[in-house]
């Protein structure tokens, strides 16, 4: 959703660095013994930057969610660093916590479940403002301010969540949101719950506070298409690790690592003919339990270029031009002279192997 | 056209409930014929009726509250008029269902074997290990791996794209010649999407059983049907194949719904073309055309409701719901990017084949 500037001019407002979020999986009596741990993110290093969108996608179960709720420190992480405007957040107490929050924002998938039921919609939007200390006539001043500008009637605010449809009470989550002048606001499954008429509506209405107010947004999704409209880059998540990051745009036209190729793939066109004419491979099989995650590149049971290194090396984020990353031995999309050109990223997982993916395979 | 004699008659079908704040019209007068072998898919938003018409053919509507109208013919025999018995006969066996949500259709404590068993047995007399083996044949061809040892999991101890396999084999265990699909993807990953329209794709092939989809999402649509029907607040507003309303659409209803799509095979546009408004409660619907408060288009005639059918020279089975004539509707299509849809980056280039 960006305008003015390319991204690179920006200011950098996030930075993610080998964050792992792993939970322990207790037995026994009252769950004194730890047997294992489920490696909802392992590693994950990225950075967004001032009035950016990075899209975060993957299917369910790849830790996007815990990957955004660890960003906005509702779960804090097991290793690695967060810094956000270049503060280490990633083990903050609650006091600062407070002052974060007031930067950094997050709109639920469900608006059903994220609205209180009993509270009107006044008081659910006035909650932040009172808690970051606006009160009175100020604060209510302020939300129906904040209604307006998300596309609601001021004079809603003494109605429930439920006299709204599910797209107004999207609006009135974003409202929320709003309510603190955040500069970034991680939105997970913002639209996925939405009818596709009104999903469009919820876009464009992010798309213009995101103009007009500056914001940054990492917002997570599974739907492809609907982070294609929004992003300015994208990163694909499987099983936990970062698969590949690109520029929205190239994601989609030059996918390097098989398992984004073979998500695109997937996903049926919405018309007939274009359906029919494209090459379609189903991938086989499902993703694997992240208890015990494969050794190697994670894909490597379900992918169909898989070869003896996959099952033993997990591959390092190889960067190719245009700042586009990709954690794969076998890179499809790319010219032998792009693979000889490629770099070892430093957001490369610490477990990695050095070994760059050579061209003989291309 | 040369279409087969339909095994399925639905004509003016029409369900109201009963409750507390009025009647609520759910399903309004909805037509439509299904072939053997043939893919449907019944499109629209939630609350459009689209589920309701499918499970009121399956007799599952059959409540105090609720007032059915119409005809539903399935072979000779009236789906709305006969008796529990004669419906019970028919469900499951020649007309089955695929829901949604699969864990609310499976029983959370009997092992998903036993269920598909049990299943196979009530409509037909064969031995228990039979059944077993038959049970186990039905999940392998549903594409569920280790089917054997799977058929003694529970359904909590599934995912997702396994438990609706699983729902695919039950629904497929008395070789129905009609298969409801209600959003049958709509919770799974696309990879496993993928897989499940396979299994649908090979089932047509294999046993010439006719398919009605129920879903939002025109990639499914696209993807796998051979039909399409667009419904709108409880009405079909459009009907015809799946190129007539993809590369033809004639109700701006069906336009909006084109264009509001964000696409992974089109750059992003500056903004997405969206439906102004919102869709009516079922139980206080405008008058005339329900589309009509949200339509840029339209006009004094809107006021009575328009009836479905062809305005087409040369094409009878493609029928629609709306007052415009033909020639403006292919103009204002073109013409007005930010409502319709059909267009292609920046509304520059309308699709081909439209014309």
């Amino acid at each position: 959703m960006s305008s003015a500037g390319a991204p690179a001019e920006r200011e950098t407002l996030l930075e993610v660095e080998h964050v792992k979020a792993h939970f322990p999986i207790k037995q026994g009596w009252l769950g004194g013994r730890t047997v294992g741990q489920v490696h909802a993110v392992d590693d994950m290093t990225f950075t967004l930057r001032e009035g950016e969108t990075l899209g975060l996608v993957g299917e369910s179960g790849c830790g996007k969610t815990t990957l955004a709720r660890t960003v906005m420190r509702l779960i804090e992480p097991t290793a690695g660093t967060i810094r956000f405007r270049g503060r280490d957040v990633s083990h903050s107490r609650r006091r600062e916590l407070t002052v974060l929050r007031r930067e950094m924002q997050m709109v639920f998938q469900d608006p059903n479940a994220s609205l209180n039921p009993r509270k009107r919609v006044g008081q659910i939007v006035g909650m932040a403002l009172r808690l970051h200390g606006t009160r009175g006539a100020d604060a209510d001043r302020r939300v129906r301010e904040l209604l307006q500008r998300v596309g609601l009637s001021p004079e809603h605010v003494n109605r429930f969540p439920h006299e709204f449809s599910g797209g107004q009470r999207q609006r009135i989550g974003v409202a929320r949101a709003l309510a603190v002048d955040p500069k970034l606001i991680v939105l997970d499954e913002p639209v996925s719950a939405l009818d596709v008429s009104i999903q469009a509506q919820i876009i464009n209405l992010l798309d213009d506070l995101q103009h007009d107010l500056g914001l940054s947004y990492l917002f997570v999704a599974h739907d492809l298409s609907v982070v294609r409209h929004v992003s300015d880059r994208i990163a694909v998540m499987y099983l936990g690790k970062l698969m590949e990051i690109a520029p929205a745009q190239e994601l989609y036209t030059k996918p390097i690592h098989p398992y984004t190729a073979a998500l695109l793939e997937a996903i049926p066109i919405p018309e007939p003919r274009e359906n029919a004419s494209r090459r379609r491979s189903v991938v086989a099989g499902e993703p694997p339990n992240p208890i015990a995650p494969p050794p190697g590149c994670v894909f490597h049971p379900r992918c169909p270029h898989a070869t003896d290194v996959c099952r033993t090396v997990q591959p390092p984020l190889a960067g190719y031009a245009n700042g586009h990353l990709a954690a794969c031995h076998h890179p499809r999309s790319v010219s032998s002279r792009e693979i000889a050109a490629a770099v070892r990223d430093p957001a490369s997982p610490l477990s990695a192997g050095e070994a760059l993916p050579t061209a003989d395979g291309v | 056209m040369g279409r087969p004699d339909p095994i399925l008659e639905v004509r003016d079908l029409e369900v109201c409930f009963v409750t507390d704040e009025g009647i609520v019209h759910a399903v309004d007068g909805v037509s439509f014929d299904l072939c053997a072998g043939e893919i449907l898919a019944v499109v629209g938003e939630s609350g459009c009726g689209k589920s309701v018409t499918a499970m009121t053919l399956l007799g599952l509507t059959r409540s105090p509250n609720a007032r059915v109208g119409g005809a539903a013919t399935y072979k000779g025999v009236d789906l709305l008029g006969c008796s529990d018995e004669q419906l019970q006969r028919i469900r499951g066996a020649e007309i089955a269902l695929i829901s949604q949500e699969s864990i609310g259709a499976l029983n959370p404590v009997q092992r998903i074997g036993g269920q598909i068993i049990e299943q196979i047995r009530a409509h037909e007399d064969v031995p228990k290990r039979a059944a077993r083996e038959r049970a186990i044949e039905l999940l392998e061809r549903a594409g569920m791996p280790r089917a054997r040892e799977r058929a003694d999991a529970y359904p909590h101890e599934l995912s997702g794209g396994m438990r609706q396999r699983v729902m695919i084999a039950m629904a497929l265990s008395c070789d129905p010649s009609i298969l409801i699909a209600d959003e049958p993807t709509t919770a799974l990953d696309v990879t496993i999407q993928a897989q499940i329209l396979e299994r649908f794709r090979e089932l047509r092939m294999r046993t010439g059983a006719a398919l009605i989809l129920v879903t939002h999402d025109l990639g499914v649509v696209a993807d796998i049907a051979d039909r399409v029907a667009v419904m709108y607040a409880g009405r079909i507003v459009e009907q015809g194949s799946l190129e007539d309303i993809f590369y033809d659409p004639q109700h701006p209803y069906t336009w909006g719904l084109l264009g509001a799509i964000a696409r992974i095979d089109r750059p992003r546009r500056a903004r997405l073309p969206t439906i102004p408004g919102l869709a009516p409660s079922l139980s206080e619907r405008p008058a005339g055309c329900h589309l009509r408060p949200r339509c840029p288009h339209a006009f004094h005639r809107c006021d009575q409701v328009p009836p479905l059918q062809s305005r087409l020279a040369g094409a009878p089975a493609h029928l629609d719901r709306c007052w415009l004539e033909v020639e403006r509707k292919r103009t204002l299509r073109e013409v007005a990017p930010g409502t319709i849809g059909l267009h292609g980056p920046d509304g520059a280039e309308p699709a081909k084949g439209a014309a």
